[in-house]
């Protein structure tokens, strides 16, 4: 008979009745046994929508899928519709949209970082990391007029250009950007506390990976070299240098490292398309007014992993079908490998580690696995996590050289 | 390569294989009997070494269909699966105990399309409301919201 | 002047309620405690619980899965409450109004002291919402008398 060990009482505020669960947690003592996933909190219906409008205004729908990686949907999406006209856009065009998808991937892991550190218990990283972020929004509200939300993407190209002189400033900004970025990677490297949060925790293998078809940094992490920018190349991908980032053991600390070290990969790229787009000047548009019958496939490695879009049309210039699938409905799953098996204290940190909505890992009930009573909530596992670390700081005080927060 | 992994279809399924369109190198389109889809889709996972990207399910006039969409990463090209069942009653076998990853879309193609995936472990709703109204197909080219699944906007 | 309301509009605490989002709203307002606007300097921060909030703020449209429950949640605030549309899709519900997932904008659940238009809209905004909307909340209690 298992014993249950309320360690935080659920407050006067009771989720159960209110808030749709994301994720509920099933614990012995404090050992996780089971995890169950509901979605559709969050389900607004958009492939049924997109079929209401057309090609062109597509892409201002499902930009707001998410907006955290709100551009990768996009991307998808108008890249499916040139793939059912068959149609090449300029290569001025394919620069400035590698450029806006790096730069995504740069605030993504950036904002991931600071929640990694918010969940963890170092809030100074969550500061410094979102502090570093700002500067990427500015430009994204320089080059395009927002700082979220870009509406960049349009079917045959982009719908603004860059100048030369915005160029310039995008260049100063990432420079900027590589020695906290290197910071960032030196603290996950040397720091001790945040070592034993991380490593040999939440893992997930290889065979894993592959068996449920994870992806983006999830997957590389475990060792799965797979990344839509090298195996399908698209946009500019292919006429710029950069290495995937992959690790072999799937853990937190994986995730922590392949993500950072994917942000100085970032830089490069769009350094790179900055340098293009100084010369490459042959139009941004090219200028699409017919989509034919038939149909197509968009993929973009978005920062949480693969997006694919698939459209199918009818010759009119609304779709027929459009679906969308994002990485997460891929990588979520993986949470009930990754999480059974840890203790309750490292349940916020493993949910978090796949890169899924924020909200997602606040809609968290932990229920004792015997007698199905909820013992905590998401905020409540907040709280745990924190503790852990705290505790674990005092072991380690003595080995520390510098404290960190 | 492109010619190696249609062949290898053929050889191996037959008169499984309906019709292959190669719409360009990189996307492949393959009809297939939906009564062989289970091994084929397997083959494609197992022996081909794909990855399950996603499966989309549409409802079309002579038929529901459903796309499984297969990444040969390697050699940077897309197999798409497609089958066609019955208008009315769209059924096929689940291929979840065989490409673990498609558990969830079937789950989803059940819920909104209403097609029967047979011998799924788990055909709880993914995304609707546990209360959506039984045989209320969202997804369905003549799905009308009616009662307290109108939004009252039309 | 109503020692509540006098309360009530120094150092507010903020319960975020997150009903149907794409995210960029609930990351903005997370945005507004970081360095650059920093709001806990103004003694506004988010607090964990909805019985110690003295405002709520909303983002996302309500759908069939959640319209009730957070009209319970937000029933439990104690008053009085400000609630706050944040964004677009719980001022309007923005482009998914035609869903069938029956989206309906926050103010067809719950009475809204607020609304912070944008998509998402800028921690500024935000920041200056908030701060007219205790202004006016103070203007109407001093006419009052």
């Amino acid at each position: 008979m298992a014993r249950s060990k309320t360690i935080i009482p659920i407050g006067p505020y009771h989720p159960l009745q209110e808030e749709p669960e994301f994720f509920k947690l099933h614990v012995e003592g404090e050992r996780v046994v089971e995890l169950e996933i509901e979605l559709g909190y969050n389900h607004r219906g958009i492939e049924k929508l997109a079929e209401d409008l057309s090609y062109d205004q597509v892409p201002f729908l499902v930009e707001r899928i998410c907006g955290i990686c709100s551009s990768s949907h996009p991307f998808a999406g108008v890249m499916a519709t040139e793939d059912v006209a068959g149609v090449e856009i300029p290569e001025r065009a394919k620069y400035i949209r590698t450029f806006i998808g790096e730069l995504e991937r740069i605030h993504s892991h950036l904002l991931w970082l600071g929640l990694a550190g918010h969940f963890l218990g170092y809030n100074t990283v969550w500061m410094w990391a979102w502090k570093y972020r700002e500067p990427v929004l500015d430009l994204f509200e320089l080059l395009t007029g927002n700082r979220n939300h870009y509406g960049m993407m349009k079917p045959g190209g982009v719908r603004r250009d860059f100048a030369d002189e915005d160029l310039a400033q995008a260049v100063k900004v990432l420079d900027s950007l590589v020695k906290p970025t290197m910071m960032f990677r030196d603290v996950a490297l040397s720091d001790p506390v945040l070592q034993a949060r991380t490593k040999h925790i939440g893992v997930l293998s290889k065979q894993d990976c592959i068996e449920l078809g994870a992806l983006g940094p999830t997957a590389r992490a475990s060792g799965v070299p797979i990344d839509v920018r090298k195996d399908h190349p698209y946009a500019a991908y292919d006429r710029v240098d950069f290495d995937i980032v992959t690790a072999t053991n799937g853990d937190i600390f994986d995730k922590v490292v392949v993500r950072v070290l994917e942000i100085l990969e970032s830089i490069k790229i769009c350094k790179q398309c900055c340098q293009k787009l100084l010369t490459v000047k042959d139009g941004i548009d090219a200028n699409l007014t017919d989509i034919p019958p038939g149909e197509g496939v968009g993929t973009h490695e978005a920062p949480r992993g693969e997006v694919i879009h698939y459209i199918r049309s009818d010759g009119t210039n609304r779709p027929v079908r459009y679906k969308i699938r994002a990485p997460s409905f891929m990588n979520v799953p993986t949470n009930k490998r990754a999480v059974v098996g840890y203790t309750v204290s490292d349940a916020t940190i493993t949910l978090a580690a796949i890169d899924p909505c924020y909200c997602c890992t606040e809609r968290t009930v932990v229920f004792d696995a015997a007698t199905g009573k909820a013992l905590m909530t998401g905020k409540d596992l907040l709280a745990l996590s924190h503790e852990k670390t705290r505790n674990l700081r005092e072991k380690y005080s003595s080995r520390m050289d510098k404290i960190w927060i | 390569m492109a010619d190696e992994v249609i062949q290898g279809f053929r050889e191996r399924f037959g008169s499984a294989i309906l019709e292959v369109h190669e719409k360009s190198p990189r996307r492949t389109f393959i009809a297939v009997d939906p009564k062989r889809l289970p091994d084929i889709a397997e083959y494609c996972y197992k022996e081909l070494g794909c990855r399950f990207s996603i499966a989309t399910g549409t409802h079309l006039t002579g038929g529901v269909e459903i796309l499984y969409h297969f990444a040969l990463d390697r050699a940077h090209r897309f197999l798409n699966l497609r089958v066609v069942l019955d208008l009315e009653k769209p059924s096929i076998e689940s291929i979840a105990a065989r490409v673990p990853a498609a558990e969830w879309v079937e789950r989803e193609m059940h819920e909104l399309l209403g097609i029967e995936f047979k011998h799924h472990p788990d055909m709880r709703h993914l995304l609707l409301a546990d209360d959506w109204p039984d045989g209320s197909y969202p997804l369905r080219r003549d799905w009308k919201a009616g009662g307290d699944g109108d939004n009252g906007k039309k | 002047m109503n020692l509540k309301l006098k309360a009530l509009t120094k150092s507010l605490w903020v319960f975020h309620l997150a009903a149907s989002p794409c995210n960029n709203c609930d990351i903005e307002i997370l945005d507004a405690l970081t360095p650059r606007f920093d709001l806990e300097r103004f003694g506004i921060q988010l607090v964990g619980s909805i019985r110690h909030a003295d405002a709520i703020l909303v983002t996302g449209s309500m759908n069939r899965k959640s319209s009730e429950r957070l009209k319970r949640v937000i029933g439990q605030a104690p008053k009085p409450c400000f609630v706050i549309a944040v964004g677009n899709c719980s001022c309007s519900t923005e482009m998914f109004g035609k869903s069938y997932n029956e989206t309906k904008p926050l103010d067809s659940v719950v009475p809204v002291d607020a609304y912070i238009v944008g998509c998402p809209p800028k921690p500024e905004a935000m920041i200056q919402a908030v701060a007219a909307l205790v202004e006016a909340k103070l203007a109407a209690a001093r006419k009052q008398g």
